[in-house]
């Protein structure tokens, strides 16, 4: 086999969670009163707008969940067993190998083709001098950087833009095609609708949104071969590829989280509503009890014991990838058990008024069995409430870890996070001249992704929240 | 009232035990004193003497729940259950490992906390409430979409880069303000004033964003259309009712922020080298100092209880139909 495939707890339960949100599609598309509801956000620009730039994150996230190991070159001409190298890549790795493997040997700014620290040089005559040496990789390709550079990169552009928006077309094509299959219209006036936004789904907006993504990739992809596009940091590392890199620990945080507490926060809060009793009494004791407990000291507590234990327990964690994981998995884990008592106290409290019903009670006379009602009666109807909880927590979540990171107990620093970008680049502020590209990396694919789930989550919770729903 | 706060107080006594037993399990059971030992000297060449000495110095030379060998009581007391985890109640903290005792310390550090996050409060709170009020004021009008844009910009900030971009700007740019440190008595203004401007600053968004819902929810209500038929100007209205009505769902969320006012923000004092709790918490995280992460855990719960519980007491000053019985 040319590569080891390598399946690491988060990829794991990525691929579950992918699995459930289409499961759950599948289940949607024939039922109606779960359909309306989405069918409001569809309709939405700002949900259509925002929907197009997650799924581009998710798309990436999901591009750099697919883990294997290459195998070693093998030296000697005898055919031994293939060895694999330690290194674990990931599918993102690959496509943007020159990103990964141009490293320089310090700081340098974006577009530079020079170091940002001077360095001396022995001069051919024997003496020496103090100079800002070339880059080994950023434009690398030009003789005569002062002169050349600009043209270079005006160059480079209108070719990059010429691709996107030849890519783009036939994007919009294909996808006008496809409506116009659907609608049975002519070609032409499909084409005015969607330019005039005619359309029931905003198609022209959405294409918008996905023309200055195509538009920006493609540039991304061109430019960043020959110059590094966002500076390097101080080991030399290309920080276009961290800030790509960071948005799949963003996305695990955000959503693994939420699919970890679930389970619990749903059984235990619909139960406590449910049975009342000694039931909701220890529930509430149990949440009251987390909840007290301010959130930052209780993952500090546990993030400083799991590091005891990887530091006592080597042997478990062969490679540096499965520790990172292991530890991110853990973060998750305990970041979702300081956020799920909200979600909990919220279900029991709708629960306690669910089952005071009439269809309840007559399900009750009926004679059917608790754990029936629970499944067929109580759990959708307050299946909202956990959706919109699941959308809101998220961009929180994604800020909490940057957060978390700064104070030391946030992902492995081996793991390329935003967290850490921020921590690192921290230190550099002090520096003068400053070193503010990697701070202005991470602060704009942050941005982009929390306002975008923001603005996502606040069309969401206006489509399913019953007290806000036009008839 | 009396009994009510004596039932609440009596009430908050299994909460603080099972806090306790969590940090127990957290810090004893997870890992042994000897895995502790062995991180903080070094994880390899270390010898078991050495181990035992580490923890005879700072008390984990004991058996955690029970100890056989001790005579009558001292079964339960001679424990590290008992002398490290009961001893959280009495509000004995031990010693850090530097020797240092780590009650002093807090007492000392909760004050500089309390000067940084006490203004942040009080000022976030006013603005938070201004900046709602002026969206409802004008409610369905540019000026009230914009500010809602506005506020989940702010929201979509890292709080981060509030504090380096503040820094930035005001203290290294400018030159207005040192950029960190502290200092005793009315010195430590200086000091005190870009941090509070920045907390109030990142906690606009929400904030705003969250009071203008609040408002918005009690400007439907018939009260207030009772208020106008009066002819009461919208000024008298907004701030006169609805202000007043709105007060509890505001003061509930206070309530997360109380324990936060002594123990300090983590992320501002730090980033400020203000020798507040925030500050003391992240080193002893950075040094892995596990004695002082403990008595914050329960410092912290407690503090958030006796925040609940003002909560409740402040409902029935801000609503007279509130009785606590």
């Amino acid at each position: 086999m040319p590569f080891k495939p390598v399946m690491l707890w988060t990829d794991a339960l990525i691929f579950v969670l992918l699995a459930v949100v289409l499961i759950f599609i599948y289940r949607a598309r024939s039922r109606e009163h779960l359909r309306a509801p989405w069918r409001e956000v569809a309709r939405s620009r700002t949900g259509m707008v925002t929907l197009v730039i997650l799924l581009t994150y998710v798309f990436i996230g999901l591009l750099d969940s697919l883990h294997f190991r290459l195998p070693l070159s093998n030296t000697s001409n005898q055919p031994v067993e293939v060895q694999y190298s330690i290194e674990v890549l990931s599918l993102l790795d690959i496509i943007v190998t020159p990103l990964r493997t141009q490293d320089e040997k310090t700081y340098s700014a974006p577009f530079a083709t020079q170091l940002y620290v001077k360095e001396t040089i022995e001069r051919p005559d024997g003496g020496q001098e103090r100079v800002y040496p070339r880059l080994k990789y950023g434009g690398a390709h030009l003789k005569n950087p002062q002169q050349e550079q600009t043209g270079d990169i005006i160059a480079i552009s209108v070719k990059a833009i010429l691709e996107g928006l030849l890519a783009w077309l036939i994007l919009a094509g294909a996808i006008i095609a496809s409506l116009v299959r659907c609608k049975n219209s002519s070609f032409k006036a499909m084409f005015n609708k969607v330019r005039h936004g005619a359309t029931e789904l905003p198609w022209r907006a959405i294409l918008v949104t996905a023309g200055i993504i195509v538009l920006f990739i493609a540039l991304a992809a061109e430019l960043s071969v020959k110059y590094h596009v966002l500076g390097t940091d101080k080991v030399g590392q290309d920080v276009f590829y961290q800030a790509i890199k960071s948005i799949r620990t963003g996305l695990v945080i955000g959503t693994l989280t939420t699919l970890v507490m679930l389970p619990f926060a749903v059984l235990l809060g619909i139960m406590a509503g449910y049975f009342r009793g000694w039931v909701d009494d220890v529930v509430q004791y149990l949440y009251t009890t987390l909840s007290s407990i301010p959130g930052v000291l209780l993952i500090a507590a546990a993030i400083l014991m799991l590091q005891v234990y990887i530091a006592n327990h080597p042997e478990q964690f062969d490679t540096v990838a499965l520790r990172a994981d292991v530890r991110l998995l853990f973060l998750c884990i305990i970041l979702g058990i300081t956020s799920w008592t909200g979600l909990c106290r919220l279900l029991r409290g709708e629960t306690l008024k669910l089952r005071e019903m009439d269809y309840i009670q007559a399900a009750t006379a009926f004679g059917v069995g608790h754990f029936k009602i629970i499944a067929r009666h109580i759990l959708p109807n307050v299946m909202h409430i956990v959706l919109i909880t699941i959308v809101l927590d998220f961009s929180g979540l994604v800020l909490a870890e940057a957060v978390l990171s700064y104070v030391g107990v946030g992902v492995d620093p081996s793991t390329l996070s935003w967290g850490n970008m921020i921590n690192s680049a921290r230190m550099e502020m002090a520096r003068d001249p400053m070193v503010w590209w990697p701070l202005l990396a991470a602060f704009v694919f942050m941005f982009a992704l929390v306002l975008s789930a923001n603005l996502f989550s606040d069309t969401v919770r206006d489509a399913f929240d019953p007290r806000l729903r036009k008839l | 009232m009396f009994a009510y706060i004596i039932r609440r107080v009596l009430y908050a006594i299994p909460i603080l035990i099972g806090v306790n037993l969590i940090t127990f399990v957290l810090f004893f059971v997870v890992n042994s004193p000897d895995d502790m030992a062995r991180l903080h000297l070094g994880v390899k060449h270390v010898t078991q003497e050495a181990i035992q000495k580490w923890k005879v110095e700072r008390g984990y030379d004991k058996p955690l729940i029970i100890n056989p060998s001790g005579p009558g009581l001292e079964k339960f007391t001679g424990t590290i259950f008992y002398e490290k985890s009961v001893a959280l109640f009495a509000f004995k903290f031990g010693r850090a490992d530097d020797g240092r005792d780590i009650g002093l310390d807090i007492s000392q550090r909760m004050w500089p906390s309390l000067a940084i996050a006490l203004p942040t409060f009080l000022i976030g709170m006013l603005v938070n409430i201004t900046f709602a009020m002026l969206m409802a004021f004008f409610r369905a009008t540019y000026i009230d979409v914009w500010g809602v844009v506005l506020c989940v910009v702010l929201m979509s900030v890292s709080g981060l880069f509030y504090i380096i971009g503040g820094q930035y700007l005001i203290s290294k740019l400018w030159h207005l303000v040192p950029i960190s440190g502290y200092d005793l008595g009315a010195n430590a203004f200086k000091f005190i004033l870009l941090p509070v401007v920045i907390g109030v600053i990142s906690g606009i968004g929400a904030g705003g964003r969250w009071y203008r819902t609040i408002f918005l929810e009690e400007i439907g209500k018939d009260y207030v259309r009772t208020a106008r038929a009066k002819g009461l100007s919208e000024l008298r209205v907004l701030f006169g009712h609805v202000l007043k009505n709105g007060m509890i769902p505001i003061l509930t969320g206070a309530v997360a922020v109380f324990p936060l006012l002594f123990m300090g923000s983590l992320i501002l004092e730090s980033f400020f080298g203000i020798p507040g709790l925030g500050s003391y918490t992240i080193d002893a995280i950075n040094s892995q100092d596990f004695a002082i992460v403990r008595a914050m855990v329960f410092l912290g719960s407690v503090l958030y209880i006796v925040g609940l519980i003002l909560t409740d007491i402040s409902y029935t000053i801000v609503d007279p139909r509130v009785r606590l019985a």
